[in-house]
């Protein structure tokens, strides 16, 4: 028999490929659709939509009380500062001011979180990268924040340590203790992340010039964290439009200009520093007081439409209430920062090799739950 | 700027919209044949320069349906609420805003996954979450007997 040679120019041809929706490198339930031609990336289509709860229709038939739980399952490595967010704009609505005993703790809590969501994002992106060592560091230390949480909150990520008027209950005896050691502690071994990676010559050629975002892309997309300020976008909400007790402590803003995915790993290492900066400010001042403001069991917000925004680790979280004067909001609309972040993928990515569309979307430090909502 | 100088340049701006001081931000309502030519305005007057979409929210009022715009100036840092309703519930569309602000892609195809909006000239409109066998879960008259336990 014989066997007639094709040729076909596998060069030339553009083929489609599904990256997960299981895959370890997109941190979870995400399905990336990439067009490829050799292994230059043409088109990159995320599909997304695996984890849709409909949260914000649940909300439509929940208490006040009962949304801050729902809060913790979208994004859950910011779940204290999603709780806050709803917190805020049920306070805003009815006009109710928190002791300041609150604002300080809130803050530190929130803190708390940035660090260990920024230290997840850490171990994470290492590991996307090829170097698994940084996982067991990164989450060697996060579990001391988790440590702090669970001795106050009673809960570990999953914290509803928020309740709208206040906290749920006091901080531990032992709370400030506990955060002292854990900066002490974490000050003197966060060099060993830059040891590990920053300076590393691998992680920077894979890093450096890749996915790039200038400063007017990062606007007119809406960009917003760490993200966003890689790029010389200047959006960090505690800085602009301060809550709880930001007006208080003096921090910097990190802003970069080059928007490639080794400034979005930089703007999340500094931000841990200043995240210590801001407890240190804080931890030895926390007022004496009620850890919660006097509230009536059922919370009914006057009639309107509240919005209020806070900076979670990955960005702006938006909290869009409309109430019509019942005890379940009539429409509840969460603006969630993963989902604006992850909408300009495909610029970023095109024209990269696929390996590089890795870290590209690493850098993004995507949360699956909290686009799909 | 204060609110009260924002709302005067704004009503100066876009006279064809009915503007309001608003409780938190000044509120604007615009009809939805205006709304691609009053969003232009709003982001390319010098003293406005609403250059963000904070965020992009489908409203379903019980007889109307809606979107909800939230916009901020990078330079001035302050915001503006847009909104716009539309009568017909049987075929809804309003202009997109893409051409506007390219982040508006994803938000308008989420509205018009869960509420059924349809946007015109918007490059890529199609389902985001959900199949095609959903209806439009938003809807205050969204019935599913299955996946829905309602008290």
């Amino acid at each position: 028999m014989e066997v007639k040679e094709k040729k076909v120019g596998l060069e030339n041809e553009e083929y489609i490929i599904n990256m997960g929706p299981q895959h370890p490198s997109t941190h979870g339930v995400l399905r990336l659709v990439v067009a490829l031609k050799g292994e230059i990336v043409q088109r990159v289509e995320p599909h997304i939509g695996y984890i849709h709860r409909g949260i914000e229709k649940m909300c439509e038939n929940l208490t006040y009380q009962q949304i801050i739980h729902l809060t913790d399952r979208m994004d859950y490595l910011s779940a204290h500062i999603n709780n806050e967010a709803v917190c805020l704009t049920v306070e805003k609505a009815l006009e109710i001011e928190v002791p300041e005993r609150v604002k300080y703790i809130r803050t530190i809590m929130s803190e708390l979180t940035r660090i260990q969501s920024h230290q997840l994002f850490w171990a994470t992106f290492g590991m996307d990268l090829g170097g698994l060592t940084c996982f067991f560091y990164g989450l060697r230390d996060r579990e001391k924040v988790l440590d702090i949480f669970e001795e106050s909150c009673g809960g570990r990520m999953i914290v509803s340590y928020n309740t709208p008027g206040g906290l749920m209950n006091d901080i531990h005896p032992n709370f400030q203790n506990r955060v002292k050691e854990f900066l002490k502690y974490f000050r003197g071994v966060i060099h060993e992340y830059d040891d590990l990676l920053t300076g590393n010559v691998i992680f920077q050629e894979r890093s450096k010039g890749m996915g790039v975002m200038t400063k007017e892309e990062a606007i007119a997309w809406g960009l917003t964290g760490p993200t966003g300020r890689a790029s010389g976008f200047s959006c960090d909400i505690r800085k602009h439009n301060p809550y709880s007790a930001y007006d208080k402590v003096a921090f910097r803003e990190i802003l970069y200009t080059e928007g490639d995915v080794f400034h979005r790993y930089l703007a999340r290492m500094e931000e841990m520093r200043e995240s210590m900066n801001i407890i240190d400010q804080l931890i030895d001042n926390i007022p004496e007081g009620p850890y919660t403001a006097k509230m009536k069991p059922v919370i009914k917000l006057p009639e309107g439409e509240y919005f209020q925004s806070v900076e979670t680790a990955r960005g702006e979280l938006g909290v869009f209430i409309v109430s019509d004067g019942n005890k379940n909001p009539y429409r509840v609309k969460f603006r969630s920062p993963n989902f604006v972040n992850l909408a300009p993928l495909n610029l970023m990515a095109r024209g990269s090799k696929i390996a590089d569309l890795v870290a590209i979307g690493g850098s993004l430090d995507l949360i699956i739950p909290d686009i799909d909502r | 700027m204060e609110k009260s100088q924002l709302y005067a340049a704004i009503a100066a701006a876009v006279p064809e919209a009915v503007t309001a001081e608003g409780k938190q931000f000044v509120e604007l309502t615009v009809a939805p044949e205006n709304l691609k030519s009053v969003m232009g305005r709003l982001r390319d007057e010098s003293n406005l320069s609403f250059d963000i979409l904070v965020c992009l929210t489908g409203m379903d009022y019980g007889t109307d349906l809606g979107v909800v715009y939230h916009l901020r100036s990078y330079a001035f840092n302050h915001m503006a609420v847009v909104k716009t309703r539309i009568s017909d519930r049987e075929n809804p569309a309003v202009d997109s805003v893409c051409s506007v602000w390219p982040g508006a892609e994803y938000h308008e195809r989420e509205v018009y996954d869960l509420l059924g909006i349809r946007f015109n000239d918007h490059p890529d409109l199609r389902r985001l979450f959900l199949d095609s066998t959903w209806g439009y879960p938003l809807r205050k008259d969204y019935k599913d007997d299955v996946n829905i336990v309602l008290k």
